[in-house]
């Protein structure tokens, strides 16, 4: 009974991961129907950020002080994820913008491979995992049986707060009205005056953010991080963003607690424990797409944000 | 005499080698209305393309008060021009606010980071869209539903949200494709009754429709569009009376359709009093928008 509360305990927090990268995909295929491949990577870049930001910018004596250090961190992370999709936008994405479906997608692929490989030779001695520092939030909280980091518990916190903040900004401002409208006609948006590079830039960019601070909290969460992170991790977030219904934010949130729960309860009672955890993802990312291809909360048209 | 509102010059659009358009000329003046009618595929849907920046005329320009309009329809809406479609082409799954106030988009100065440090200066423009689209909604004769999705909405009552939105971007010109398209009587004479409400308060539009009725006892002035070229323009008077006209697109004797058109407006003159004092208009008092765009 206390592994299964523990385990249930460990599936919340890796949701609550999975679903700040979840929402970077729902959202960008909302707006332009690309599921951007690349976006694991973009979780990825963020950790690195956050550890080079913390080992050459934050100052030697505040290093030890949590509450210094980690918005600092934080905060160089997202800058890096942020830049790195800013360009893939620019670079990658926008120039095929009216080009079959298929050229963004592989060419997704083609950046996620890129950036794994540019971080992995590139960035000091990332050919190996490297150590995230655990300083930030140190201790456990202890419930009953169940004990789980403060690490952990931030992740879920901040998850929650920045997922309901997305909601909030999509459904009650200018910005958000304009994305949410460019999503369901384009066109008519734009002849309603919405400048469409503004919404898709916008988009990246909140997506982007969201994976930043995913990244470095994954970091202080697991204290080591490698480049496969964001391709493992990426699958996740991809397939709990298809089971809510790709396009919806909570579809996607919702999508990801249950495939993080899904991941550690397979990977604690189903035969070949977490070796095996993906084939039970992949079992239910099957059930979703031959029962209720458009997932969860998804709509059958494609008319959402 | 004054610059038009709006004027198109020598505007041709060529598809290959199919000549949609070829040098339509067509000018508006402020506080006007002006129809455009023409048999199916005489190129009044791509003429309205082409005013609202969604086609780039092949040659020729468009200009609204003088300058020439970009070709970039959101820049072309921020200029002050406004459409509907044939095809009502709503947001769906918004509501009939949200509709109306992403008309409202281009009027607020909010940019991306605004609302998230939700300032005072953010909460005031988003209440003043609010009201702003509100008013709007209730001068189309939409008032109560604001909170309903806009693809639960009777057809009749799409097209008018159509209005209030285009009405929202503060148009100085508004395009009108087919307003009355699938409508009853009754919502005809309505749409009627409004049309002539925006031309009171300094809208300038142009109107697209196939129901000649409506347009001659409408508009100020009709041009009549046969296989992309202006075959006549000029008051509605002497467009129903040119034998052209009669023989390309009307297909009745002159004095019959002389004597419905009569009719309509003589009905209109007795509805036109009760119409006036029933209708509320919006008022802008402020000729400011809410702020420039971000």
């Amino acid at each position: 009974m206390s592994t299964l509360l523990q385990q249930l305990a460990n599936g919340v927090v890796q949701g609550a991961l999975i679903a700040l990268i979840a929402l970077g995909y729902t959202m960008v295929y909302g707006i332009i129907q690309l599921i951007n491949f690349a976006h694991g990577e973009v979780f990825m870049v963020g950790a690195y950020g956050g550890l080079a930001t913390y080992t050459w910018i934050v100052p030697e004596s505040v290093k030890d002080v949590w509450y210094v250090s980690l918005p600092i961190v934080l905060v160089g992370g997202v800058a890096v994820s942020v830049a790195i999709a800013l360009l893939m936008e620019r670079f990658a994405y926008r120039p095929l913008r009216n080009a079959p479906r298929l050229a963004p997608l592989i060419t997704a692929l083609g950046v996620s491979v890129f950036l794994q490989e540019f971080v992995r030779n590139f960035y000091p001695n990332a050919t190996a995992a490297l150590p995230f520092p655990g300083v930030f939030v140190q201790g456990q909280l202890v419930i009953g049986p169940i004990r789980v980091g403060w690490s952990g518990i931030l992740l879920i916190g901040v998850s929650v707060l920045l997922s309901i903040a997305l909601q909030t900004y999509i459904n009650r401002s200018r910005m958000g009205r304009a994305m949410r409208a460019t999503a369901q006609d384009p066109d008519t948006a734009k002849l309603m005056g919405v400048n469409p590079d503004r919404v898709i830039v916008l988009t990246f960019v909140l997506g982007a953010a969201l994976a930043g601070v995913a990244g470095v909290l994954f970091g202080t969460y697991l204290n080591n991080i490698n480049t496969d992170m964001g391709f493992q991790t990426g699958i996740f977030a991809f397939t709990a963003a298809v089971l809510g219904g790709v396009g919806s934010i909570r579809g996607a949130v919702v999508g990801a607690f249950i495939i993080g729960l899904v991941k550690t309860l397979a990977g604690q009672y189903m035969p070949g424990g977490t070796q095996y955890d993906y084939v039970w993802i992949f079992v239910v990312l099957i059930l979703v797409l031959v029962f209720r291809p458009q997932g969860l909360f998804g709509e059958p048209e494609r008319v959402r944000a | 005499m004054s610059t038009p509102v709006l004027e198109a010059r020598d505007v041709s659009m060529v598809f290959g080698g199919l000549k949609a358009l070829q040098n339509v000329s067509l000018k508006l003046d402020e506080g006007k209305v002006v129809g455009l009618i023409g048999p199916n595929g005489a190129g009044k849907t791509t003429f309205f393309n082409c005013l609202t920046g969604l086609y780039t005329p092949t040659t020729g320009s468009v200009l609204l008060k003088g300058d020439v309009l970009p070709g970039d329809p959101a820049k072309v809406t921020t200029a002050g021009v406004a459409r509907t479609f044939q095809n009502i082409r709503l947001f769906p799954s918004m509501t009939v606010l949200e509709n109306v106030m992403v008309g409202r988009h281009v009027r607020m100065k909010q940019g991306p980071l605004a609302s998230i440090f939700h300032g005072p200066g953010y909460q005031k423009g988003e209440r003043a869209a609010r009201e702003r689209s509100a008013e709007l909604l209730e001068f189309v004769n939409l008032p109560g539903i604001e909170e309903e999705l806009a693809r639960n909405l009777p057809y009749g009552d799409q097209r008018r949200l159509e209005i209030a939105r285009a009405l929202a971007t503060d148009p100085a010109v508004l395009l009108l494709d087919e307003p009355t398209a699938g409508m009853n009587p009754q919502e005809t004479e309505a749409t009627r009754q409004l049309i002539l409400a925006i031309r009171e308060t300094g809208v300038s539009v142009v109107v697209i429709e196939h129901d000649i009725k409506f347009i001659f006892s409408l508009c100020d002035s009709v041009s009549v569009l046969v296989q992309g070229q202006l075959l006549v323009e000029g008051s509605p008077e002497v467009v129903r009376r040119d034998p052209r006209v009669i023989e390309a697109y009307l297909g009745k004797p002159p004095d019959e359709v002389e004597a419905e058109v009569q009719a309509m407006v003589e009905e209109t003159r007795q509805h036109g009093d009760a119409a006036e004092s029933t209708t509320v208009l919006p008022v802008v008092t402020d000729p400011k928008p809410e702020g420039e765009q971000a």
